[in-house]
């Protein structure tokens, strides 16, 4: 009896494991026709676009929101017409917080639902899963986030800051301020390092040290080693890197270590409004983030995007810099297409350089030659309320520079 | 001297996290020889019941103390639960059972997923734990890691006490020891098999309850602690509670003085190393327990 009850339990779980095989299969021989370019498909009285964000695993605590703003764009452009009189309808894929299942689901948004373009992805690691996959298929990313710079494919644009544009004013500001050395703290993947080197390179050559590197695997929640790390360094100021909600433990140790904002200040790049909310402020209060934009910064594009994404998502969520940069991108590819003519991706690039647009974080300016954008950098402090208020800004927009090619400390980078 | 005296600390620390994973492990693997590869959503629940808890009770500390019992009832439950649906109609086939449960694994998995959200959730810790206790010379030592300390010492003691004073544990000895004599001598040995599978499903609730004091909780995280608890299990020895203690707190030592001294990544890839060398030389582990029963 109990034999056989077993028997049966077993083969339902060699189905599973036989299904699972098939579909790793299934998706393996698509890779294999490489033909150049899928054309969209804009024969109906709409145009897909395609949404591709990690609404599951590690990232999901910043990408779900990245998701929501690219959605309020949408509405927001459909209600006003939508783009050459069709209608923008989205197709979302969940990249799980896996970078193989990124690549694999931007293959299906090009060549099965034939999108215009793609918006989404949030780290590195995602962007550079799913960048040959544009780039074999000649079809369009959107990439709504800071990054590391050093980077130019001619598929993606790159509506969030490069370096030069938010870890650069970054650690100016820091140096305004005295910090003579700092220690790093970032998650194990191509950003943290990347963004880590030229880090160094900068401190060298302005005169900080650099007393501590240390790297924690995606996901991790123990920090217990490298906050004693970080402590006896005694260093002015930590720059942080770490993504996703190993910040959680981060900062949960890092007080509990005794560690403050007024003792020792962390600068953070990944941590913006929403993940303020989620890590908790009592860890977070007085802290420092490097960003283009925050829920507070001033001007009537902005407060019409917080109020309207306010009364679709609800009053408690807050908006965030990659959120806004995910919301700005929907109109700058609506802007490109408008001027081009056509939905064609090839005409589409051509038409990019020099499209405005009047954003929440004031205005930016498409750069045709990076295909990245000119924004303002800025420098905020994590308040009580969980809000981020700007204690300084570069003035400006700063135009692009991914390679740094205009700052000579950053020669050997690239 | 200082950095030295905070990282022996948080090397105890990471111990007392791995001993008190693996302790309901070593009563359900390394007594009753089950392997529960669904142990680490146990521990995933213990969390969300403090994540609920606090969603009711919102005073933290409160709302903490009373998710301990809650937990390990819940747990516990739903261990017993496992045990009666599934585990019980496959004590003799342990390579099914080790299918099985994972299945269940990523069953419970997913309803996590259902009912919280994919996002990982946080649960706000009480004041009193988000502090330090500062001593001379510069050390401080966090009130949350002593905490967890601390329930992973009062957990031991216990379960040492019940083994070894209750009818129940002797009962549970004596199943592990030997069943069939145990069932001859008239011990009800399904009867002892779930209640062990209780406690030790519950011991993973408390986990689950300590480790919302240091991280997220997510429906994933039970993945990335099985393997931990396994190790120490396995190593430690099947059948003894003390090689698990020891073998705790030694691979927390080891881990945290290899992340002083080199990277985190370095210092898990020396830790495996010196579990496999370690197992070379005793593939039984650190402890054997002498039994009678010929399995």
């Amino acid at each position: 009896m109990t034999l056989i009850r077993g028997r049966r339990i077993l083969a339902g779980a060699m189905t599973l494991v036989a299904a699972a095989a098939l579909a790793a299969c299934g998706s393996k021989t698509t890779d294999g026709n490489t033909a150049a370019g899928v054309a969209a498909d804009v024969s109906g009285d709409t145009v897909k676009v395609g949404l591709l964000n990690s609404l599951s695993g590690t990232m999901a605590i910043s990408e779900v929101t990245v998701r929501d703003s690219i959605m309020l764009a949408i509405e927001e452009i459909n209600a006003a017409g939508g783009v050459l009189d069709k209608k923008i309808e989205p197709v979302g894929e969940d990249g799980a917080s896996d970078w193989p299942t990124f690549a694999e689901k931007a293959e299906k948004l090009i060549r099965e639902d034939r999108v215009a373009a793609v918006f989404g992805c949030w780290t590195s690691a995602s962007r550079k899963a799913v960048k040959p996959v544009f780039e074999k298929n000649k079809a369009l990313l959107f990439y709504p986030v800071q990054y590391e710079g050093l980077e130019q494919s001619p598929y993606i644009f790159y509506t969030g800051a490069t370096t030069n544009q938010q870890i650069v004013p970054g650690l100016d500001y820091l140096k305004a301020q005295g910090a003579t050395s700092l220690y790093l703290v970032g998650s194990d993947y191509v950003f943290p390092r990347t963004a880590n080197k030229i880090i160094k390179a900068y401190a060298e050559a302005n005169g900080m040290k650099v007393l501590g590197e240390d790297y924690a695997p995606l996901g991790s929640t123990e920090f217990g080693t490298i906050t004693n790390k970080v402590k006896s360094s005694g260093a002015d100021a930590v720059f942080n890197t770490l993504n996703g909600d190993s910040n959680v433990a981060f900062f949960k140790e890092y007080k509990s270590a005794g560690l403050t904002a007024a003792s020792m200040p962390v600068v953070s790049v990944s941590i913006a409004e929403e993940e303020v909310k989620s890590i908790g402020t009592q860890y977070l209060e007085g802290q420092l983030t490097a960003w283009n934009y925050y829920q507070t910064t001033p001007g009537a594009a902005n407060e019409k995007f917080v109020a309207a994404y306010k009364a679709k998502y609800g009053a408690d969520k807050p908006t965030s810099d990659p959120m806004e940069a995910a919301y700005v991108s929907v109109y700058l590819w609506k802007a490109m297409v408008e001027k081009a003519g056509t939905f064609d991706v090839e005409k589409v690039r051509e038409a990019s350089d020099g499209i405005t647009f009047e954003a929440p974080e004031g205005l930016v300016t498409v750069d045709g030659a990076t295909q990245h954008i000119a924004k303002t950098a800025r420098v905020g402090k994590v308040g009580a309320d969980g809000l981020i208020t700007e204690v300084w800004n570069s003035g400006q927009p700063i135009t692009p520079d991914p390679y740094l090619k205009s700052y000579p400390w950053a020669g050997g980078l690239s | 001297m200082t950095v030295l005296i905070g990282q022996l600390f948080t090397g105890v620390s990471i111990g007392a996290v791995l001993l008190l994973i693996a302790l309901g492990l070593a009563l359900t693997f390394g007594q009753m020889g089950v392997i529960n590869m669904a142990h680490g959503e146990f521990i995933m629940a213990g969390a969300y019941t403090t994540y609920v808890l606090q969603q009711v009770i919102t005073a933290a500390g409160w709302s903490l103390l009373i998710a301990l019992p809650v937990a390990f009832v819940v747990a516990g439950a739903m261990g017993v639960l496992l045990e009666i649906l599934l585990i019980r109609r496959l004590y003799a086939r342990p390579l099914d059972t080790l299918l099985v449960t994972w299945g269940v694994s990523l069953i419970l998995q997913q309803l996590a997923r259902d009912i919280f959200g994919s996002p990982n959730v946080q649960t706000r810790a009480p004041e009193l734990l988000t502090g330090n206790i500062g001593l001379p010379g510069g050390i401080t030592v966090a009130n949350n890691r002593l905490f967890i300390l601390a329930l992973a010492g009062s957990a031991v003691v216990a379960l040492t006490v019940a083994l070894r004073v209750t009818p129940l544990g002797r009962r549970i000895r004596a199943v592990v020891q030997n069943r069939d004599l145990a069932a001859v001598s008239g011990i009800a040995t399904t009867r002892v098999d779930r209640m062990t599978f209780f406690i030790g499903s519950g011991l993973a609730g408390i986990a689950g309850v300590a480790l919302t004091l240091l991280g997220p909780i997510g429906p994933t995280m039970g993945t990335n602690l099985i393997i931990d608890a396994f190790l120490v299990v396995v190593v430690g020895g099947i059948g003894q509670l003390k090689g698990t203690v020891i073998v705790a707190f030694a691979l927390g030592v080891l881990q945290a003085t290899g992340e002083y001294l080199t990277t985190l990544s370095v210092a898990k890839v020396m830790v495996f190393i010196a579990i496999v060398a370690f197992l070379q030389w005793r593939p039984q582990g650190l402890f054997t327990l002498r039994t009678r029963s010929l399995a």
